[in-house]
């Protein structure tokens, strides 16, 4: 869904251009509290499994094979400022290096693919957090039905670009329903993957999981020698 | 997704657009896009020139244009989308080789088409004459956040050994017998893609650890002088001038 040059007249992608500069400056402020400079590394390394993991093919059906937008994913997992950044990271080394995406269309690009899915996702994850009780399948729940909504968002977010400065010829309505009707089955295989990956990485490391740290233990003191009073 | 290793898109061969600095390719290539992004869609002729501009680049920095050719299969899913775009359009209608196809549809798979296509080939030229390290820092002099070009170094850094994981990973569960054909199958998939992150992760913070331990305070060490010389800068510029000014052209005298 990287959309290359052209797609999008100029006015409407610089404009996007905007957008994507200040939420990316939002990003960057925000995670610069939350996780010290110093950490960049880490940080690089979940751009790097971001990237890794668009590669990842998982069937849909009869054999036909969909990829991994991982979104959502790195949003639950890292939360939507860092999973914000990383994203965009991804989108801006993919159309230097490998010329994937247009560089005139990467802030279209950054609004749909790293913005609208890691905030409308998480937003939607955090909603749905507030309601279903505090439980880890709840967590995994709430994550899978936030990446198959970020999928529609994006899709969403597509049709109003294409609506403000599309050069396509074909109506924004036909265009819409057709990228909405298609997202919504990406979507599904989206959904699935990623609860079943929260799930994997709560089963392992739930301290890793952004959107489960409230269901972290806490900390308790106890004098030398005293055995645990649940095991 | 692209290719599964870094240095797909660089070639070694030093050329003439190797040694020029990159923060000056960068501007170069983001003003050619836009230019060609501006050019009127129907001024063919401008097309036809831009192309060729494109080509006499590559030419001159070394590459092969069968080369450039084959790069520019990453733009296929949204030509796929532009053929779909004629029989979707809207009217008014014309009748091409027996089939009826919406004008305006034409028109816009034509404009993604061509310009899409412009923009892949000039990015590709620019990828495959600057290494990756200087592609960042050329970045960098063009004041894009630290943090955002640090992140980029380490993910780029650490991209082959992410991949690799990846497809050891996919080995695995094929040696062992996976071979899915429905999405209800996909829990290992899934699981890998758990593991995946929490070995990255930790694989982070063990980088981490070890930089600090040989004394990362957060900023790396610059080792080469980063200002671009004025003949860089011209050199790179020629290039969007003449597609501005074929742009300019098809929109005034030529169109």
């Amino acid at each position: 869904m990287h959309i290359p040059d052209g797609f999008i007249d100029l006015p409407t992608s610089a404009g996007y251009g905007v957008v994507a500069a200040a939420g990316l400056a939002v990003c960057v402020r925000k995670t610069a509290d939350q996780l010290d400079e110093k950490q960049v590394p880490l940080a690089g390394l979940v751009a790097a499994f971001i990237f890794a993991v668009q590669m990842l093919n998982f069937p849909v059906a009869a054999g036909t094979s969909g990829h991994l937008l991982g979104g959502v994913l790195a949003a639950v997992l890292v939360g939507p400022y860092l999973g914000a950044l990383c994203i965009s990271v991804v989108l801006l080394v993919q159309s230097l290096l490998f010329a994937d995406g247009g560089l005139s269309a990467l802030g279209l690009n950054i609004t749909n693919m790293a913005l609208v899915t890691a905030f409308g996702g998480y937003a939607t994850f955090w909603l749905l957090r507030k309601v279903l009780p505090r439980t880890r399948p709840s967590v995994v729940a709430a994550a899978g039905v936030a990446a198959l909504l970020a999928v529609v968002l994006a899709a969403l977010s597509f049709t109003v670009q294409y609506a403000l400065g599309g050069t396509g010829g074909a109506s924004a309505t036909t265009v819409g329903r057709a990228m909405v009707g298609v997202h919504v089955l990406i979507g599904i295989g989206e959904a699935v993957i990623t609860a079943l990956a929260v799930s994997a990485v709560l089963a392992s490391r739930p301290d890793l999981v952004h959107g489960a740290r409230d269901l972290q233990p806490e900390l308790e003191l106890r004098p030398a020698g005293t055995p645990a009073a649940v095991s | 997704m692209g290719a599964g290793h870094v240095h797909a898109l660089y070639v070694h061969e030093p050329g003439r657009l190797h040694p020029l600095a990159p923060q000056a390719k960068l501007v170069g290539l983001v003003l050619f896009v836009l230019a060609v992004v501006a050019t009127p869609r129907e001024a063919f002729w401008a097309f036809g020139v831009l192309a060729v501009l494109v080509a006499g680049v590559a030419l001159a920095g070394g590459l092969s244009l069968r080369r450039l050719a084959g790069r520019l299969v990453i733009e296929a899913p949204f030509l796929a989308f532009a053929l779909f775009l004629p029989f979707v359009g809207h009217g008014p209608h014309a009748t091409v080789a027996g089939l009826s196809l919406s004008t305006p549809g034409l028109w816009g798979a034509w404009n993604i088409v061509a310009k899409g296509t412009l923009g892949v080939a000039a990015s590709v030229v620019v990828a495959s004459t600057t290494p990756v390290t200087q592609l960042l820092h050329g970045l960098e002099r063009l004041h894009l956040p630290r943090v955002v070009t640090a992140i980029a170094g380490f993910m780029v850094r650490y991209l082959d050994v992410t991949t690799g994981e990846l497809q050891r990973l996919s080995i695995a569960r094929q040696s062992r017998g996976h071979d899915p054909r429905w999405i209800w199958q996909a829990r290992a998939v899934a699981a890998s893609a758990g593991t995946l992150f929490i070995r990255s992760f930790e694989r982070g913070e063990r980088v981490h650890l070890a930089m600090v331990a040989r004394g990362y305070d957060g900023t790396l060490p610059l080792l080469e002088d980063q200002r671009a010389p004025a003949r860089d800068w011209l050199a790179c510029l020629a290039v969007p001038a003449t597609a501005a000014l074929i742009a300019c052209l098809a929109w005034t005298v030529l169109r």
